[in-house]
């Protein structure tokens, strides 16, 4: 079977180097202007949550970080053993790229759950399944990073950090369901598959409109750091001279 | 939907029902890790395209 020479067209890391710059101020906007919305609906149209009171505004950054950890870190596996599998540098590179960010919304994620347990939990922090596995989660993104940057030889670190990205991944169905699996003191999941949410429409809204920003966001972010990354590793390219940043 | 109506003035609205404290400390962690981490990719991008152009100089 022959494939289409314009499937993996941006497979390149020359194509995919000018596509992102073309893509990147768009996905910015895009992220601002949903962010701003999200804020608005969050804190002006929301209405006071009767048994938490307005620190339950918290979840309006919380739950999309808490996602954005676990959507990246399956994205970072995924296009590190691509990148392993199929000998594909633009993929390794999308790993590394993603990492850092990655990380910091694992950050985020344990951080406003530290500021939002306080006042509804009287802790900022216990030991349950749910809190301890996306502790992990931040350990394994910041072990992925210190793994590729001691390693000098660039395509033998891309398959160190493969592996460990591969083999961390069973972290994420972990957490997800540890709410389910185990009793925790974390409330179980707000919105499901199965059943209506849990959580006023208007309240929805904002997360979800946040959720999107900060989809847009790690596009942004990552398309960036991709792109770094391709000039360091291609730097004595010809096509990157002649290239606008 | 309450609207625009539900904080009577801007100090109520920073007080946040009593929860002023947690709730723009989360807030304002994330939005400075958030600022930060494009600033730094566009440094890093920066610094790789200034090290190509010393290779053509």
């Amino acid at each position: 079977m022959r494939l289409s020479p314009h499937l993996f067209a941006f497979a390149s890391p020359a194509r995919f180097y000018a596509l992102a710059s073309r893509v990147t101020p768009g996905l910015w906007i895009v992220s601002i202007v949903l962010a701003l919305i999200a804020l608005y609906v969050g804190f002006f149209v929301a209405p006071t949550d009767a048994t938490q009171g307005d620190a339950y505004r918290i979840v309006f950054i919380h739950v999309p970080a808490a996602w954005m950890s676990m959507v990246l870190y399956l994205a970072m596996a995924a296009w590190a053993a691509i990148g392993w599998g199929l000998n594909a540098r633009l993929a390794s590179m999308f790993a590394r790229a993603i990492a850092p960010t990655g990380a910091m919304f694992t950050f985020l994620a344990l951080w406003t759950g530290a500021l939002w347990g306080r006042p509804t939990w009287g802790t900022w922090w216990v030991w349950d399944a749910r809190l301890t596995s996306e502790l992990i989660l931040l350990f394994l993104y910041l072990g992925y990073l210190a793994l590729v940057e001691s390693i000098d030889d660039v395509r033998r670190a891309d398959r160190a950090g493969a592996l460990l990205a591969v083999v961390g991944s069973v972290n994420v169905p972990i957490i997800y369901f540890s709410v389910k699996w185990w009793n925790t003191l974390h409330q179980g999941a707000s919105i499901t598959m199965s059943a209506a949410p849990t959580m006023a429409q208007t309240m929805l809204v904002a997360m979800g409109l946040m959720t999107l920003a900060f989809w847009a966001y790690a596009f942004a972010v990552v398309f960036k750091r991709t792109q770094a990354i391709v000039a360091e590793r291609e730097r004595h390219a010809r096509w990157l001279s002649a290239s606008p940043a | 939907m309450s609207g625009a109506t539900q904080w009577a003035n801007a100090a109520d609205f920073f007080a946040m029902g009593g929860y002023g404290f947690y709730v723009w400390g989360a807030y304002a962690v994330t939005a400075a890790c958030m600022l930060i981490d494009p600033l730094l990719a566009a440094r890093r991008h920066r610094r790789a395209r200034a090290a190509i152009d010393e290779d053509d100089a």
